[in-house]
Parts: structure tokens; sequence; C-alpha cells
């Protein structure tokens, strides 16, 4: 299976891509990295090392990629245009009160996609 | 969640201070008090929260198992919350509370009420008497959030003086200013 995961954004964190790469080491699901939003070059190199050595520790391979633009509708095309099988992000922050809130990537994406898409909490 | 979030200009109350007395629409004598920090009602919280019907969660809380009640409710009934409980006797039937967020000074606010003492009065009660308690304690911004189609609650907020101030997501963000500033 070809899966997408979107990080790079409060709500695409990090965490979702740690979950997806455990998944795949165990069924060897093809996974690529979509890191979305606008970052400082900084901030994108450090997205890009942390998703390399996620993927290194779970004992996986990834292509990483920069999605420039809007997160939410990036995400949604490249996941179709390239029929990919799953779309994998974040599934919201916690307010303090500990509700949990969704973002507007987030939103978009299930409004939008026909792909299947998992939230990871 | 921004912290650019817009507060109202107009301050709202003056609200009730706890405790307060008063007979529900069932005919039950209800007494509103600020949570003690005893046991006694930490447990008849912690209680009222396993019997509280999983439909009436909102964006995950209270948490479904016991385990993570006790969890969140130590978080929320931290030295620098706010905590009201609505007492039926030894039985919490409802409770607010106000939790600082992160940049400090402004509280997010929630409420719930045991299924069987909802409609009779007692959320009204709560929040106008967790307000009341936020201005005399120098609080002056309140904000919460609440499923767009959670109707009763965004009217209930609405009649205290919430206002809507952010609506771009699937749960609607409102404010409500309750003292001036540097008071």
């Amino acid at each position: 299976m070809d899966v997408l995961v979107g990080i790079g954004s409060p709500d695409e964190s990090v965490a979702a891509l740690e979950r997806t790469a455990r998944q795949a080491a165990a069924t060897g699901d093809s996974v690529t990295v979509a890191i979305v939003g606008d970052h400082p070059t900084e901030a994108r190199e450090r997205l890009e090392t942390e998703s390399s050595s996620v993927a290194d520790d779970a004992g996986i391979d990834v292509s990483i990629r920069h999605l420039d633009g809007d997160p939410g509708s990036q995400l949604v095309d490249v996941a179709e245009a390239e029929e990919f099988d799953e779309l994998v992000i974040g599934g919201g922050s916690e307010s303090p009160m500990g509700k949990i809130t969704i973002g507007s990537t987030a939103e978009f994406v299930l409004l939008n996609a026909h792909t299947t898409v998992t939230l990871v909490r | 969640m921004s912290s650019d979030r817009r507060y109202p200009d107009e301050i709202s109350g003056p609200f009730p201070t706890p405790p307060i007395s008063f007979t529900d629409a069932e005919d039950r004598d209800i007494e509103i008090r600020s949570f003690d920090g005893t046991d006694d009602e930490y447990e008849a919280l912690a209680e009222m929260y396993v019997a509280f019907d999983p439909s009436d969660r909102a964006q995950g809380i209270p948490p479904g198992k016991e385990p993570r009640i006790r969890t969140w409710l130590d978080g929320i009934l931290a030295d620098d919350c706010y905590n009201i409980i609505a007492w039926d006797g030894d039985t919490a039937a409802g409770h607010a509370t106000l939790v600082p967020d992160a940049e400090g000074g402004n509280f997010e606010l929630a409420i719930f009420v045991l299924q069987e003492y909802q409609q009779a009065g007692i959320g009204t009660n709560l929040m106008e008497t967790l307000l009341g308690y936020g201005t005399s304690v120098g609080i002056t911004t309140v904000w919460l959030t609440v499923e767009r189609w959670n109707h009763p609650a965004v009217s209930l907020y609405k009649k205290v003086g919430f206002e809507t101030t952010g609506a771009e997501n699937f749960e609607l963000e409102m404010a409500i200013r309750i003292g001036e500033d540097g008071a």
C-alpha cells in the first residue's frame, strides 16, 4: 500500500509519521512524507532530519518531499493525483482543558479527500 | 485556540459568586460551592464523571475510563484553576471549571451537568456563578470551544454574554469579557 503522511503544521505532527513507520515496518507499506506549511529553511531541514531518523528507527525507507502552499489542499491534491491508498495526518491538538480540537488542515482533508484518511492521536 | 483571540469590548455581568442555593426545576435543593480541595469532594466529582453518559462527552472530555478521568481531574483541579460544583446533598450534579491557558491571563471554561440533572436550570446557574467567581479573583477574559451542532450549549453561552470569535473549524470558539483589564 502507498501511504502519504503529512507533517509540519501544528496538527500534522511527527507522531503521525511514527505510527505510520511502525506499521510500514510490519506490512511493507511504501511511505512518502510530505512536509507541509511555510517554514524557514532551518525548520524545514529539521523536519527532514526528524523524518529520516523516525524512518531509520523503524527500519524503513521513506521518500521525503516538501509541499508548498496551503497544507490541506496540497495533501489532498497529491494524494489523489498520485493515487496514494491512504493519507495520514495528525488528529488535532488539545486545549488547556484537555479538549480535542481539530485544526483547519485536518478539517479540510477530512471533508475533501477521496483518499482514505487516517487521523493519528 | 489562537493567541490572537478577540474578546468582546463590553464587560458582561455582574454575576453571582459562590456559594449560592436554589431549587431547580425538578424541586431539588441545589447548592453551588467552590471546590474545597478535600478528598471527599474529589471523589464525589470522580463518581459523577464515571456515571457520565458518553453521548454527552465534548471534544474528548470527560475521558471514558476512570484512571483517565482521575488524570484529567488532577489537571483541572490544580491550584491555578477555579472550580465550582453543584451539589444535590452529597451528590455532585454538575461541575464548571476555569483553566488558565499557556499564555496565562486568559482562562478556558468548561461545564458539565450529570444527565439526570440537565434541563433544570443547573447549567445556567453554574455558568453564571463560575463567571462571578472568575471576576472576584481578577480574571477578565474567558474563552471556550463548543461543537457547532450543540445548540443548547451555544444558546446558554450566548445568553450569559459569550460571543463567537472563531467559526472556521468544526468547533466554535466563543469568548467573554468579565472584568476591566488591569483591575
